[in-house]
């Protein structure tokens, strides 16, 4: 954690409909770290997650990757090939098969040959537990299992940061647990994660730090350990009575 | 009946109509998803010049739009190119079906849910890939039935080029029929005939559609 962090969030601020969503946001995330963003609805999770790779564009403030600062009128297509993101709504592509979800990017973004492309996009379905899988259609699958092909594809582009914004929480309940365990696999293998949920037992056990966003500010971080089970403010022991 | 003066004209003039139509839509596709995607892209000028062509074109009716070309702007260019009545004739189909046919675009653009563009943009797809590999193939598969209502409806159509001079079904049934004062006969076989056209473009764009269709229906997550 001593080395300069993969993403630093500066004075970020963003107004959405006139409103001022993000109200100044400082925000560090280290190489390896798990950081896991939670939040009352309407706080602003999301408009982060989004101003990291730009599909919201920040009023103020800048986002630094890997000490350099990302400039929105330049190169967004290659800051975003190397930020992956998982959508609360899957956003798989329907018209295409699992495979061609997968080597889409690849191939037109990284120039990967098809053969390259497939080669990688089969050992990552393997990962995520779906290998034999490749010809479906995301119409034909669980939305678990199209959860865990969405992460596939954003992985195939090989991300530096992987983002993900409620990915489970479109989910049936008993289909949680097999996106989750895809997700701690990652954590485990030193993937940079900054991750919105409301899955506090996830937040506890893989998260390396936690950060409470409360009216489109940082109210709270810390380790977990701390943010959750010995929260300062008043608005975070509310907060968290709503999953106890 | 006598069948023979139908074997002089009707392969002929069933070749005519169906050469307009397929001139006349391949302009109209081109010509209405550039339309299209200028009325859903970027660039305000060409938002706007779109959008005034497609008002201007729909409000003029087809025939007038046909004589306006021929003889209006056919007195101009003929002075220096004499150009076939068939180029009049596409170009007025294709120019006014385009109109029709952009607006089918910008719907079908517009009725995509917006979560595609962003997955494509966040894996770093241009704006122009993400229009070619993700969007345009739903939005097509999507407006496909409608634009197979707008091939039927410029088939049809195409009977105006008999104001043109070209000998297609409507005006080589009406020359024949002021020859031979057949009037039912005539123009029961010119519409057995223009049935035999749109039957199986309407059976061909079903069969497409089922085609694309059937395993990649868009679910509702
Ligand atoms: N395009 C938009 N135009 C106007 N308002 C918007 C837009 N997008 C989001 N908002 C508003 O911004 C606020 C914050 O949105 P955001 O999605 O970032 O919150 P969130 O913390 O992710 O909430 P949730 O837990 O419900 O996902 C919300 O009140 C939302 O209604
Ligand atoms: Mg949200």
């Amino acid at each position: 954690m001593s080395a300069a962090p993969l993403i630093r969030l500066k004075g970020l601020r963003k107004s959405l409909g006139g409103k001022e969503i993000l109200r100044g946001i400082d925000l560090d995330v280290a190489r390896g770290e798990v950081l896991c963003v939670i939040g009352p609805s309407g706080s602003g999770k999301s408009t982060l997650v989004r101003c990291i790779n730009f599909l919201e564009i920040p009023d103020q403030g800048t986002v630094e990757f890997d000490g350099a600062v990302v400039h929105p009128d330049e190169s967004l297509d290659q800051h975003r090939a190397r930020v992956g993101m998982v959508f609360q709504r899957f956003n798989l592509f329907p018209h295409l098969s699992v495979l061609d979800n997968l080597t889409l990017a690849p191939t037109q973004v990284l120039g990967l040959s098809p053969d390259q492309a497939a080669s990688r996009a089969r050992s990552l379905l393997d990962r995520v537990g779906l290998a034999d899988r490749e010809r479906s259609f995301p119409a034909e699958m669980s939305g678990g299992q199209q959860q865990r092909v969405a992460i596939a594809r954003a992985l195939a582009m090989q991300p530096q940061v992987m983002l993900f914004d409620e990915v489970t929480s479109a989910l049936d309940p008993e289909l949680v647990g097999e996106v989750l365990a895809v997700m701690k696999g990652l954590a485990r293998e030193g993937m940079t994660m900054l991750v919105v949920t409301h899955q506090m037992k996830f937040a506890r056990e893989v998260g390396h730090r936690v950060v409470f966003l409360e009216g489109g500010v940082v109210a709270e971080e810390g380790k977990p350990e701390d943010v959750l089970e010995r929260p300062k403010s008043g608005r975070l022991k509310e907060f968290l009575g709503h999953f106890s | 009946m006598d069948i023979h003066p139908y074997l002089e004209f009707v392969p002929r003039a069933l070749a005519r109509t169906a050469f307009l139509t397929v001139t006349s839509l391949a302009i109209g596709l081109v010509l209405g998803l550039l339309l299209g995607l200028a009325r859903v892209g970027p660039v305000k000028f060409l938002r706007r010049a779109a959008t005034v062509y497609v008002e201007v074109v729909r409000g003029i009716p087809l025939f007038v739009l046909i004589l306006y070309i021929y003889y209006g702007l056919g007195s101009f260019i003929g002075q220096f190119w004499v150009a076939s009545p068939y180029i009049y004739a596409t170009s007025a189909f294709g120019l006014c079906y385009a109109a029709y046919i952009a607006e089918i675009f910008r719907a079908g653009f517009q009725s995509l849910d917006r979560g595609q563009t962003e997955a494509a943009r966040a894996l770093g797809l241009s704006r122009r890939q993400a229009m070619r590999h993700v969007l345009l193939p739903q939005a097509f598969r999507n407006i496909l039935p409608a634009l197979g209502n707008e091939g039927v409806a410029l088939l049809k159509d195409t009977s105006l080029a008999s104001v043109v001079t070209i000998a297609e079904l409507t005006q080589s049934g009406k020359a024949y029929a002021s020859l031979s004062y057949r009037f039912f006969e005539v123009w029961t076989v010119v519409a057995l005939c223009y049935l035999a056209l749109t039957i199986p473009l309407t059976w061909g764009v079903r069969k497409l559609e089922a085609r694309l269709g059937v395993r990649s229906a868009p679910h509702t997550a």
